[in-house]
């Protein structure tokens, strides 16, 4: 079966209309030794059966948290992601609806967006979240952009212990904005903040890319004396046990969702968290859900903002986001109501016992942390050779050790980045220790 | 069409009111019935410095979004801030209540309209 809804006479009769003997005639204007001669070099199709076979094949290669114990983070965490996030957002309505905005026809969708907003924003302490962004790294560009449209000013600071694949996406989204990326340097594993300039804002990460909880308190007084605004990428998950950004009066928040129920699926499909305060509203990038009342009175769902500047008045826009990443949205959302505040609690409680636990033992065993920091569910361990070479033997031996360090922080080839979340037990963390001492 | 005599105009729909170097700034009533039911304003920051015919703020009506224009050059020293909250008095009230900014002018009122060249404008 072909998939090509258009019959052979089919073809002929559109051939018909627009006057043309055959398809090829249509290509005139492709110069003839450009033109693919015969059938492209393709094996030919297999069964359904068989095709299973071979992508299952391809699919075995995959190193997995499935089949090792895991313990590389650095920005995607494995979590236990409850049955019921799979279960819900397999659903036809959510699944594979598109673009479902219209409050006539997709209430329940919107309503799944609201309490999103509403959680999000419950969790970082803020006044309001937006209806989610791509990713991490692109809610970051995007709040740095806005804090310069606020602002009035074109430099941004950001600070070298925010992850480094976020601060090349914000370098990206500054090379075609003219904004200049300023870095503050990272000191003992924590942001040294009296090194900015004049500046639009001041971005930190909450627990940084080393996991140590920055003083947010020094980075709010920081961005004060500047008059610029400050950034906070915070792990929403380290946020159900910390005090959230908010009540550090940070002005933006942004970060990853994806610790709460969606997988780490080889890096993606993401969902980017970004909130403010009521009064940047009309700044925020992407769009608000609201609830309001129809004309019966009855509450509804809708597309309450969207800031018009990303549709009809593209010149003026500081954002091009135009969408959202409903479905994982959606999964975090489920993913927080399961647990509820309780549960998120204890998950966080675990990965920082988790990764105290770890630190002891791998400081005992001769392989101190990096820097003396508070950390909440990851580190950076002195693995006293070359990190890369230990990552790549200990997954020999079922064990995937983590980042090594030195490809992002030059000097710090010896340092290996590891995360201890909940889904770690005990007797894991103790094989770990034990592999490494015996390399 | 309200279109006062004692004020001036320009082509982009501001009414100006000059008193002393200060000069205040709205839009006019033909703009505000033009743009609709107005549901935000945009305007600058006090202590800004502008160019005649730069744009400075936007208004944003239920129809479309349009920016407003300095009529003047010099320095926003007064905004309208219950606009926060009352965008709709560019609607009810666009000559009084709903003035956008003040601003302190640094030169004169070059190439501005009468009430009747305006009137004329807008046919």
């Amino acid at each position: 079966m072909p998939y090509i809804p258009h019959t052979a006479a089919d073809r002929e009769a559109m051939l018909g209309v627009i006057g043309v003997e055959r398809i090829e005639e249509l290509w005139r204007e492709i110069p003839e030794d450009l033109r693919l001669k015969g059938e492209l070099n393709l094996p030919s199709a297999r069964d359904e059966n068989q095709l299973f076979n071979y992508l299952l094949s391809l699919a075995n290669q995959n190193i997995s948290a499935a089949k090792v114990d895991w313990y590389l983070g650095a920005g995607l965490y494995d979590r236990y992601i409850p049955a019921t996030v799979g279960a819900l957002i397999s659903r036809g309505e959510f699944l594979t609806a598109y673009t479902p905005y219209q409050p006539e026809l997709s209430q329940g969708y919107l309503q799944t967006i609201y309490e999103f907003q509403s959680m999000v924003a419950e969790l970082y302490g803020m006044d309001l979240a937006n209806a989610s962004m791509y990713d991490g790294s692109t809610a970051m560009a995007e709040a740095a952009r806005m804090a310069s449209a606020i602002t009035g000013k074109t430099r941004v600071s950001v600070s070298e212990a925010v992850h480094p694949n976020y601060r090349e996406v914000l370098r990206t989204y500054a090379w075609a904005s003219d904004l200049e990326v300023e870095t503050l340097k990272q000191e003992g594993g924590a942001t040294v903040l009296d090194g900015a300039s004049d500046t639009a804002c001041i971005i930190v990460q909450y627990p940084n890319f080393f996991g140590t909880i920055e003083n947010l308190t020094a980075a709010r007084m920081a961005a004060d004396s500047l008059g610029a605004l400050l950034i906070v990428v915070a792990d929403p998950v380290a946020c159900a046990l910390l005090k959230p950004p908010g009540e550090y009066g940070a002005d933006i928040v942004v970060g990853e969702g994806q610790p709460m129920g969606v997988a780490m699926g080889f890096g993606g499909p993401l969902v980017g968290l970004f909130a403010t305060k009521t009064e940047h509203i009309r700044r925020i990038p992407g769009r608000i859900v609201g609830l309001t009342q129809d004309a019966q009175n009855r509450p509804g769902y809708v597309m309450t903002l969207r800031t018009r500047e990303q549709d009809i008045r593209r010149d003026k826009a500081t954002s091009n986001i135009c969408t959202n990443e409903a479905l994982m949205a959606l999964a975090a959302t489920i993913y927080m109501t399961a647990l509820g505040k309780n549960g998120m609690q204890s998950v966080a409680e675990s990965s920082v016992r988790n990764t105290q636990y770890a630190i002891e033992q791998f400081r005992a065993a001769g392989f101190p942390p990096a820097f003396n920091t508070k950390v909440f569910g990851e580190v950076a361990i002195n693995v006293g050779q070359n990190a890369a070479t230990v990552r790549d033997r200990l997954l020999d031996q079922g064990i995937m050790a983590g980042l090594p360090l030195g490809d992002y922080y030059p000097g710090m080839e010896n340092f290996l980045l590891a995360a201890f979340t909940e889904n770690r037990r005990k007797e894991q963390i103790d094989r770990f220790v034990a592999a490494l001492k015996h390399l | 069409m309200n279109i006062p005599k004692q004020l001036k105009y320009t082509k982009s729909h501001e009414w100006i009111q000059v008193d002393g170097d200060i000069a205040t700034v709205g839009i006019t009533d033909h703009a505000q019935s033009e743009l609709g039911d107005i549901v935000f304003v945009e305007l600058p920051a006090v202590g800004r410095t502008v160019n005649a015919q730069e744009s400075v703020g936007s208004i944003e009506s239920v129809k479309t979004v349009s920016d407003f224009y300095a009529p003047v050059a010099g320095e926003v020293v007064e905004r309208n801030d219950a606009l926060t909250s009352e965008s709709e008095l560019v609607n009810s009230d666009p000559y009084a209540g709903g003035w956008l900014i003040k601003i302190k002018m640094s030169g004169g009122t070059d190439g501005l309209l009468d009430a009747e060249s305006y009137a004329k404008e807008i046919g």
